[in-house]
């Protein structure tokens, strides 16, 4: 008996030692933590239960029979964030360079069912060469299993994907359809094709981190929500954002003790709002004084900067913000920005988190890059997200709330919740000048009498009490009291109940 | 006494003027321009009254402007501050002709202590001390020459009209005296239209240390002890105190005598300081007088008990001193530091903008001390770049000169500014530097102690256990929080243990923690265990905290994995790990950060307005490489070196941040 027992000890450490001394030597010269420390860095202290250690693949060709490592390079199971539950998989760079076999695809497949049955997230840190190529069509397969399961739980429970190696070809899409990806800074790349397919076929020559690095991914492809200096870094964040989320989406966000004043006046908010309208300030500032404890958990940080998206608490409850940034591009909305905030509303809205919109923009970015792009249906993304949102909202006019994009963010008729604006706001059809231009067409020629217009204008559509008087603006509420009216305001929808028609799924523009 | 004053000042001085006048009951005019409209000054004044565009030359210092908002208020008296107008004897002249008080010296007092070479023929004729030196002018290189021989090297060759370092040169042979004189000469032409030369000696081991006086219209003069000056940046002046640490009784009371000597052989009313330069042997020599009240007046006021804008208004009033020269004392000791807002890291450059966050110490009793804050801002104001870029004055008092430095570091760490470069670090530094702190001073203190600039503070071993220790009972708190979240595993919660690493300036340090009911103490490896007490909580930016019974102030910021924690002028990323975590972080490579020397970084933020190179274009070194507009101002970045241009990476019409690639060479 004792023998036995003895055994499994003896196959446990081997399967702990996953590829061997040498290649985990390898790994740490790399800079990468292997599979095992990085998820004893996600999870709490001891907490980690391994599914599936002994699994090893089937394969018999080109002599695979004589290589067959316990747990197939892929290391599954189930663990806690600060005593909430997650389901992780961590690639064994170390066995097999992490490539996805019938066998590991099971393993992964394994606990997304868990994850989808037992209502937790799943987080994935993906460090893989790719597909097992010795199994042909069964590593494919195995993909294509973990990719109908990212499908499917899709807005059932959060999914969270790190990049910590390489991750290239078909291994791509199964991040690529969580919510969010996190990638590790010169460690990790990620891309459909590589620099050598890209060579031989379009003859250009790049590096694989101008191709899919953290740098490509967080600024110009928006593939990545976030990157981090390293593995101990990226893991720590992980976990800050878990502490985010709801586990499923059949609970309510978490909430979580706070040591700040509900109430907090904060006098500086008074002057924020710059004299001239077309000075810049940063909205990032209002975040960080609204949220509690000034903590702001930013998502896509690096890309479409003149909207910002991420968490805040209120009242230790996880809070959705959506703002427009004044200094990058006056804040406008255009293709990229209407893409990240869109994404970003939708996330929100399966997860029951409220979303908290401030709003400064003047309009839509002009010009045939926009319309080319199809400005157009990109716009339309965040319209429709925020139109079939159903969570609270709560909406703050800081200054320009002109044209279309006023109807986009969040306003009144787009089922907003409650929507105030600060005595700076200017909610018009558009800015004065374009709007005088235009009514007095006339007066063109007369430099004097446009001024007089102009003036006029302002004066009667350049404040929110045009807005107000329709009650498209439930309050016109002072700056330094936003935490409070904002907090109060959700704490009166706690118990909001909405749904929209019955409907297979509706057809967002994509 | 006056029923109404204006202030023809802003910032700090005038809301400093104006807390006085409201004591006595004299209602207050401010003065502003277009930057100043939401200005402190502003807010506090019963009435204020809008003179002009920002620049000073066309608002504070237009006599025409000041005179017409006098009118309009009905104000019977001024005060000008320091600065602006305060010596200059034209308003003076307009204020008398039109009746109102001018809350400062007569105009001829003014007059005669303006000019360098005057006032020190009339300070030697009233018997005061001067620097042997030559006091005609200097007609040519070989004039300057003998007369640098007569006095003895070394020579200080400067501009009768100069001031803030101009036209000023140190020679130490024939040689130096004749280029010295020849580029003074040219300096002060251009500077001042002036190129009036005077040489004197040049005073080794140099204090700076001044006289504050207070004379009124009926012949009385007091002396009112020293301030010590000699902490100052090319010129400017930092950290003052009073009384100096390096006077005794005797001298004390012959610099007094001078200068009040002085004020009496210019018929001087109001507050003035007689500013002296004191040798290694306390020699003391006559520099200039400043015919006004000084930026650094705090720290006399808070030795003898005398409020000096009280006694300037009362003076001008036509009242006589209620207070003899017996009446003054030294009691305990003062300090002062100047906050400016300048960039300590970027070589002190003026920082502009947004004040994001500004929480001064509370005022009143610290410790043993007393905390004095004179400022001119608030949270949410708007640091401009048209005006002096001092923005408070923190002064503390205490018994001794010890406890006085003791009571202003514990200020200094719990001074909140964010939202601009300030020199709070540099400052903090200051206060515990060795040298300083024996009292061992010059005017040469800074460049000699900090030739290269200011690089950050250096914690000791002591304080950086102390903030270690502390850190990890904050951090303790922060961790016991997180496990309180909603959706835990009923009793599968995560337990936070004892054991961590704290890895902070280099160092690292495995502790474990015991907490209690009133705090908690943390054991070092090697068991020295240091008692933490204080009730910080998570968001909080200051902790106020108890280490081994003694207090220690930390700015608390957010890092991912730990704190970011200000204290004594240290900026430190703080980590706080479990010792598992620790040694996994170890293996994580060191990433240098970038090389920019190749690069052309944006050095404030701004708007590109024009592009002048293309890539691949080779510049050479001064040539003009693109214009950044940042509050209005257009700056020119250029060619540190000559070289091809790689890669430009923004273009006109870009608004970009502070050390944004702008482009990068070959």
């Amino acid at each position: 008996m004792k023998d036995i027992l003895q055994e499994l000890e003896e196959r446990r450490a081997g399967a702990r030692l996953g590829g061997g001394q040498k290649r985990i030597d390898a790994q740490h010269a790399k800079g990468k933590l292997t599979a095992r420390e990085r998820i004893e860095l996600l999870l709490d202290e001891g907490s980690f239960e391994e599914y599936d250690m002994f699994v090893a693949h089937r394969c018999t060709d080109f002599g695979m029979e004589k290589n067959r490592p316990y747990g197939d390079g892929v290391i599954t199971g189930w663990g806690t964030i600060n005593g909430r539950m997650v389901y992780v998989f961590s690639q064994d760079f170390t066995v097999l360079g992490g490539s996805v076999s019938a066998t590991h695809a099971q393993k992964i497949c394994k606990i997304m069912d868990m994850a989808m049955q037992n209502g937790a997230p799943v987080i994935g840190l993906n460090d893989s060469g790719g597909a097992r190529i010795q199994e042909g069509v069964d590593s494919l397969a195995g993909y294509a299993e973990i990719f109908q399961r990212n499908i499917e739980a899709s807005g059932v429970i959060p999914q969270i994907s790190v990049i910590m190696g390489p991750c290239a070809g078909g291994a791509v899409y199964s991040p690529a359809m969580t919510d969010f990806i996190f990638m590790v800074k010169d460690t990790s790349y990620m891309f459909v094709t590589g620099p050598d397919v890209v060579k031989t076929v379009t003859n250009e020559v790049v590096t694989a981190e101008e191709l899919g690095g953290a740098s490509t991914h967080t600024k110009k492809s928006s593939v990545a929500d976030g990157a981090f200096e390293n593995d101990v870094e990226a893991l720590a964040e992980v976990r800050r954002l878990v502490d985010f989320l709801p586990l499923n989406n059949r609970e309510k966000p978490p909430v979580r003790p706070f040591f700040d004043d509900v109430a907090r006046v904060e006098d500086s908010l008074d002057t924020i709002i710059p004299e001239n309208a077309n000075q810049p300030y940063d909205m990032k500032e209002l975040i960080l004084k609204v949220a509690d404890e000034g903590d702001f958990y930013e998502i896509q940080e690096e890309h479409a900067k003149n909207i910002i998206t991420g968490f805040i608490r209120l009242e230790g409850r996880t809070v959705g913000v959506v703002a427009n940034q004044p200094m990058v591009l006056a804040g406008c909305l255009d293709i990229d920005s209407s893409k990240k905030a869109a994404r970003f509303v939708r996330f929100c809205d399966c997860f029951e988190i409220p979303i908290l919109t401030f709003v400064d923009v003047p309009g839509f970015l002009p010009g045939t890059s926009q319309e080319y792009g199809g400005v157009i249906k990109h716009g339309a993304k965040l319209l429709f997200a925020y139109g079939e949102a159903t969570v609270p909202k709560v909406t703050v006019i800081t200054r320009k709330a002109y044209g279309g994009a006023y109807d986009v963010m969040s306003s009144k008729h787009l089922r907003g919740d409650v929507n105030y604006a600060w005595p700076t706001a200017e909610i018009a059809v558009m800015g004065a000048k374009g709007a005088t231009e235009i009514i007095h067409r006339a007066d063109l020629g007369d430099p004097e009498k446009i001024a007089q217009h102009t003036a006029d204008y302002e004066d009667r559509f350049a404040n929110p009490f045009v807005a107000a008087e329709r009650g498209f603006i439930d309050e016109v509420i002072q700056p330094r009291s936003t935490r409070r009216r904002v907090s109060r305001a959700f704490a009166m929808l706690r118990n909001k109940t909405l749904s929209n028609p019955w409907k297979k799924h509706n057809n967002i523009p994509l | 006494m006056f029923d109404k004053i204006l202030i023809a000042n802003r910032g700090e001085i005038a809301c400093r003027v104006m807390k006085t006048a409201k004591k006595m009951g004299i209602k207050t005019v401010a003065v502003y321009s277009d930057a100043d409209k939401h200005a402190l000054h502003v807010a506090m004044a019963d009435e204020a009254v809008h003179i002009g565009p920002p620049a000073a030359n066309q608002s504070y210092i237009v006599i025409d402007k000041i005179m017409q908002a006098v009118k309009d208020s009905g104000a019977q008296a001024v005060h000008p501050g320091y600065g602006f107008l305060s010596e200059n004897p034209k308003f003076a002249d307009a204020l008398d002709a039109a009746g109102v008080a001018f809350i400062g010296p007569p105009k001829r007092a003014i007059e005669d202590m303006g000019d360098k070479i005057t006032s020190k023929k009339i300070a030697k004729e009233a018997g005061v001390n001067t620097v042997p030196g030559y006091m005609g002018l200097i007609e040519d290189a070989d004039e300057a020459v003998k007369i640098s021989g007569e006095i003895g090297y070394p020579v200080m060759i400067k501009a009768s009209a100069g001031g803030g370092g101009k036209g000023m040169r140190i020679a130490w042979n024939d040689e130096e005296a004749r280029e010295g004189f020849q580029s003074s000469k040219n300096e002060a032409a251009n500077s001042f239209g002036d190129d009036r030369i005077f040489i004197e000696k040049f005073v080794t081991q140099p204090r700076h240390i001044e006289i504050q006086v207070l004379c009124d219209a009926h012949g009385n003069g007091l002396w009112l002890n020293e301030r010590e000056c000699s902490i100052q940046r090319r010129n400017q002046k930092v950290v003052e105190e009073a009384p100096s640490p390096f006077l005794d009784a005797e001298t004390r009371k012959a610099m007094g005598e001078q200068a009040v000597a002085l004020a009496k052989a210019v018929g001087y009313t109001s507050a003035g300081t007689v500013e002296f330069i004191v040798d290694g042997d306390k020699n003391f020599y006559f520099l200039e007088m400043n015919t006004r009240l000084q930026v650094e007046h705090p720290v006399t006021e808070l030795i003898t008990g005398i409020d000096l804008v009280e006694q300037m208004i009362r003076i001008a009033d036509g009242e006589p001193l209620s207070i003899t020269q017996d009446d003054v004392k030294i009691d305990g000791w003062a300090i002062e530091n100047r906050l400016y807002a300048e960039d300590p890291y970027r070589n002190f450059l003026p920082s502009i903008g947004r004040l994001t966050r500004y929480r001064p110490p509370a005022e009143g009793e610290l410790g043993e001390g007393i905390v004095r804050n004179d400022t001119g801002v608030y949270e949410g104001g708007e640091i401009s770049m048209y005006y002096d870029p001092m923005i408070a004055k923190l002064c503390t008092w205490a018994p001794t000169r010890e406890a006085a430095i003791e009571t202003m570091r514990n200020a200094l760490d719990s001074f909140e500014v964010e939202g601009i470069g300030h020199n709070l670090p540099f400052v903090a530094a200051v206060m515990d530097h060795e040298r300083f702190i024996s009292g061992d001073i010059t005017t040469a203190f800074i460049a000699e102690e900090y030739p290269d600039g200011f690089k950050g503070v250096t914690l000791s071993d002591q304080t950086l256990r102390e903030v270690a220790a502390a850190t990890a009972a904050m951090n303790r708190v922060a961790e016991i929080r997180r496990t309180r979240i909603s959706g835990t595993l009923d009793n599968h919660e995560r337990k936070v243990g004892d054991a961590w690493n704290i890895a902070l300036q280099g160092e690292s340090f495995d502790v474990t923690i015991a907490a209690d009911k009133t705090g908690s103490s943390v054991t070092f490896a090697d068991g020295a265990v240091i008692r933490v007490e204080g009730d910080w909580t998570p968001g909080h930016a200051l902790a106020h905290m108890t280490v081994d019974g003694h207090p220690l102030v930390l700015k608390v910021g957010k890092i991912s994995g730990g704190f970011r924690i200000r204290s004594r002028g240290a900026d430190l990323k703080v980590h706080v790990r479990t010792p598992r975590q620790a040694e996994l972080a170890r293996k994580m490579p060191e990433k240098q950060p970038p090389d920019t020397s190749k690069m052309l970084l944006c050095p404030m933020p701004g708007l590109i307005v024009s592009m002048n190179v293309a890539e691949g274009e080779e510049v050479q070194e001064g040539q003009a490489l693109c214009t950044v507009e940042a509050m209005k101002m257009e700056n020119i970045l250029r060619a540190e070196r000559s070289g091809a241009v790689k890669k430009i990476n923004a273009g006109p019409g870009d608004s970009l941040a502070v050390d944004d690639v702008i482009m990068e060479f070959e």
